[in-house]
Parts: structure tokens; sequence; C-alpha cells
């Protein structure tokens, strides 16, 4: 393999990004929702202010959820597929490099762009909760963020399997939005449908098991079970299998959903 | 357009070849896209690919590029395979301008180049010779977003002759370009071809290429109907000459009489009592201008045309 193939087309992706302002308008983004929620995200209560991390993060996850899949997917749709309709994909293909450097290297690019604006964005909030509320928490904190940076990942992971897969961009997209839909707003409705209508009677010990088959749960579990009053906030901590709920383990969990969509995406695309 | 030269004889075989076309077949499914080809095309050489739109020549295109893999059969670039484990070695020696290339927008040219440079382990001095080579220093810092369709063209152009190719595969290249810069494109590619480069190209502007390529190859059907150079090729199909004699008026008669115990009933020529165009079965050339030449001084002019490369085409490929 040659790595410096590789990060050309990493370096190159990754300056398209910082020069469309792509990483400014997302790091801002999550700025602004970050301290919007870690500000007013006790209204409900009563009261408004910066409050604990811990709170701030639980407030945060259900944003994350929503937010960093939708952008991830966005970014990495057209990742291969752009480069086909314009015509460049035969042009980079025709060079001395292989398909598996082409595509880990747009993936190293885009990754890189989605980790410093969520990093930037989400590390301005943690500065200014510092001064707030003191910097105790902030390794739980840095935890969070990470687990988001590996949720865009894997999220990203998949666009670009997508892209490797999709005919036109138009597909892409519109496979990109069904996938968004799929794992964020109704895969958890489908675990639970099933639970309901079984009566509980049927799957309910694999059921945590199968929250790993979606990197959102798992985003969401890393981080419920990552502080003592997170997992109070949730009230889950009862029924999850300790198997899993370590940290470590969900962090393998959450790689192996980066390297799988990928490693299915290089082996398409060689084909 | 007048053309003499006489046909070069076509070798049955080619040592010295750099690229090897060996019965490939590409199927898809049912169809045949390209079936069993064999070609040999010789260092140095400025070769043209032709055929209608879905003949084959663009998969066959690719399978030369190492794109696609073939179905069956060989192709061998310098000798060595397209696909084997030296692929980047193989590749160093390649450029390739694919057809309707859209570059990116948000680089300047000189990025661009650069950014392929970096791939191809090339330096910085030579993108820059090779935007002046396309005649587009003046335009290196300018967005890609900025250029005319033209200079996009030019710039695609440039980048496929980074890193020194000893094999040009060039895709409809001169798609966009004014009639001043097709011919600096074409004066290029003479210069290159001299210098041992091989080309190969293919274009839909049959006239722009007739008089350009060493040799060409006509392609129908997932075959090669036709290979060797024009002049062999307007031979083979025995297509007649168009000639047109201008003469005194006076002799008009004449010269339509003998054209007819030739067999050859002249065209109707508008507005013209002292002219006339004809089609002259090649074999029957000499004879008929001996029996013109018998009219003496009136006989003012005589042209002769060459079948065009389309003529020749339609020939073949239909």
């Amino acid at each position: 393999m040659d790595i410096s193939a590789t990060l050309t087309i990493a370096g190159k992706e990754f300056r398209d990004r910082i020069r469309n302002r792509w990483v400014l308008a997302v790091a801002l983004v999550f700025t602004v929702f970050a301290l919007v929620i870690a500000y007013f995200g006790g209204a409900q209560q009563g009261a408004v202010g910066f409050r604990s991390v811990e709170f701030t993060i639980a407030s945060l996850v259900s944003l994350v959820i929503y937010l960093i899949p939708l952008i991830a997917l966005v970014l990495g749709f057209d990742a291969i597929v752009g480069e086909r309709e314009r015509g460049s994909l035969e042009l980079l293909l025709s060079l001395p490099i292989t398909r598996f450097e082409l595509l880990l290297g747009k993936y190293l690019g885009l990754a890189s762009a989605l980790a410093l604006s969520t990093i930037v964005g989400f590390g301005l909030v943690a500065a200014v909760m510092a001064t707030e509320t003191g910097a105790d928490a902030l390794p739980a904190y840095l935890l969070f963020t990470l687990s988001s940076v590996l949720l865009g990942m894997a999220f990203l992971s998949i666009a670009v399997m997508l892209s490797v897969f999709a005919a036109d961009r138009t597909r892409a997209s519109g496979l990109a939005i069904a996938v968004w839909f799929f794992f964020v707003l109704i895969f958890d409705l489908l675990l639970l449908g099933a639970l309901v209508v079984t009566g509980g009677s049927y799957g309910g010990d694999i059921f945590p098991w199968l929250l790993l088959l979606n990197p959102a749960d798992v985003f969401r579990v890393l981080n419920i079970f990552s502080l003592e009053e997170v997992r109070n906030l949730h009230g889950l901590a009862t029924v999850f299998p300790e198997a899993i709920a370590e940290t470590w383990a969900l962090t393998l969990v959450m790689l192996a959903w980066i390297a799988a969509p990928l490693a299915v995406a290089t082996w398409s695309f060689r084909k | 357009m007048e053309n003499t030269t006489p046909a070069p004889a076509e070798p049955t075989e080619v040592a010295n070849a750099m690229i090897a076309v060996e019965s490939v077949e590409r199927h898809f499914g049912s169809i045949r896209a390209v079936d069993g080809v064999d070609l040999e095309i010789r260092r140095g050489e400025l070769f043209g690919l032709i055929g209608h739109n879905g003949a084959g020549k663009s998969t066959l295109f690719k399978m030369m590029l190492g794109l696609l893999p073939v179905s069956a059969g060989h192709i061998r670039i310098d000798g060595e395979d397209i696909h084997a484990g030296n692929f980047r070695e193989v590749r160093r020696r390649i450029g390739y301008l694919p057809e309707n290339v859209v570059l990116y927008d948000n680089l300047t040219g000189l990025e661009t180049l650069r950014f392929i440079a970096k791939l191809k382990n090339c330096s910085r001095e030579e993108c820059v010779a090779a935007l002046e080579t396309v005649g587009l220093s003046h335009a290196a810092n300018r967005r890609v977003r900025e250029y005319s369709k033209g200079m996009r063209q030019r710039l695609g152009f440039a980048q496929s002759l980074l890193g020194k190719p000893q094999l040009l595969f060039l895709d409809e290249p001169t798609n966009g370009l004014d009639p001043e810069a097709i011919r600096a494109f074409y004066a290029t590619l003479r210069g290159l071809r001299d210098s041992g480069v091989t080309v190969v190209l293919t274009s839909h502007i049959l006239s722009e290429i007739q008089e350009r390529v060493d040799r060409l190859a006509i392609m129908a059907a997932g075959k090669i109907q036709a290979l060797g150079t024009v002049q062999s090729l307007r031979e083979r199909v025995d297509l007649p000459l168009r000639v047109e004699v201008r003469t005194e008026a006076a002799l008009g008669g004449a010269l339509t009489a003998i054209l007819g115990s030739f067999g050859i009933t002249p065209r109707p020529v508008e507005a013209a009592t002292d002219r006339l165009v004809f089609d002259c079965p090649r074999q029957l050339k000499m004879k008929l201008f001996g029996a013109v030449a018998g009219l003496g001084e009136g006989v003012a002019d005589v042209s002769i045309f060459e079948p065009s490369l389309e003529d020749v085409f339609f020939g073949f490929a239909d």
C-alpha cells in the first residue's frame, strides 16, 4: 500500500472542506447548538444557565444522535459517485494508485474534516463550561466528544459505502436519507414495537444486544454508561448487560461500525 | 482533400509493440461489447480508434488502461500485463485524458496539476512546464471554475502529460477546442510522437484526424473492422475518387462522351458550363486521364479528391 498516495487524496479532501468553509460552518452549528442546550437545557425544570457537565452531556446526546449522522451522511454520500459523475474517477483510477488507496484517502480526508468540526464545535463549549462549572468533569466531556467523532466516522463510513454502490448522486442522496431515517428514527421503534407486541416474552434478553446493530444506539449507550449521573438520568442502567456496558467494548463495536462498511465498500469498488 | 501518398505496406508482425491486445473480449451479461479483438500499436505511433457510439471503442480503451478487466484474452503495455503486480510502474508510463472530464472547480489550474503530480511522483516544475505546453501559464493561479470549456480541456491534456508518459490515451481530446487550439494540440502530439511517445486517441471528428494519425482502427459491433493507414483503408474499401475537370465550354460535350465510354455519368453542377464533376473508379483512373489528356489544351485543370475518412468509415462500419 502506498501511504503517500492515500495521504495526498486525504489532504485534498480535507483542504477542500476547509477552503469551502464546510468545517467552519459545521463547527459553528455544533457550537451554537451545544451552547444553547447547555444553557437552556434546564428550562423545563424552570432554571436556565450552565449546569453540571453530566446534565449537559445527557442533553447533548439526543442532539448528537440526530445531527451528526445526518451531517456525516451528507458529507460522504457523493464521495465516489460524485467523482464518477464528473468523469474524474476514471482519471484517478488510471493513476498509479489502487482503488483501496483512493477509497481510504477519500474517507480519511472527509473523516478528518468531520472530526475537526466536531472537536472544535464541542471544544469551544467545553472551554465555556470549564470556566463556569469547573474542570472536574471535563474527562467525561472529552469522552463524549470523542464518541461523537466515532459516531460521525461510522455514519461517514456508511455514506462512503452507499457512494460506491449508488449509480448516481440522486440515488446516493436518497439512500443516505433512508439510512438516516432507519437508524435514527425507525430502528428503536421497531425494537420497541417487537417487545410490546410479544409482551416482552420473546427477545427480551437479546434486546440490548440488538442495540449494537445501530451505531446511534451504541453511541447512546456509550455515553449513558460513562457517568453515574447520566445513567440515572436515563434510568437504563439496570436493563443493560454489564458485558457490553464497558466503554472499551462499546468503543470496539463503534470501530467495527467504521471498519465494516468501509470493507464492504472496498470489496464492491474493487469489483 | 487531395492525398496521393502511397499506402505503406501493413506489416504482419510488429516486434516493437507498445500495446499488444490479444484475443480480448469483454462481456456485459449476454452483450459482447468487445468481441475477440487483436491489435498491436507500435511504439512512437499516433494511433486513432474510431467507431459508432456503442461500437466498443470506449470499452477497449478502458481495458487498455486497466480500468476494466478483460473477460478473455490479454492486454500488455510495453510487454507487461496492465493488471499485474507491478501495475504502478506500468501506470506511471501512462497519461490519460478522459472524455468530458470535469476537474476540480475549487482548485486552481496549478493546484490541480500538483494534486495529480503528487500521485504520479512528479515535481512542481513539471506542472509549470505542462501548463506552458498547453498555453495555460497565464491562468495557472485561476480557479478552474473560471476556465472556459477549451481551457478545461487543455488543463486535462496538461495533466495527461505529467510524468513524461511513454503512452498517452486521449479520449475525444479536442472537444471544446477552437481551431487554433486544435492545431496547437496536434503540433504538440506530433512533437511527442517524434520523441517516441505512443499516442492512442479517439475522435468523432473524422476530418480532423484523417491526415494526422499514422494508423487507425475502425470498430463496429465489438470487432475491429479495419486497421491500417488512412490511405490503405481507402484503397481497401475501394471507394471511387471524386474528379473535377475544368475545360473550355465548347469541350463539355466531348468530355461527357469520353466519360460515357467509361460508363461514367457526370454529376450535374449548377451554373457551371465549363466544369464536370464525376466519380471515377480507382482502377480506371489512369486510362481515363489519358483519354482526357487527348482533349489537349482545352482542359484547363483536373482535381482529384480521395474519399474522406468519413466515407471510408461508413464503408467499413456499415
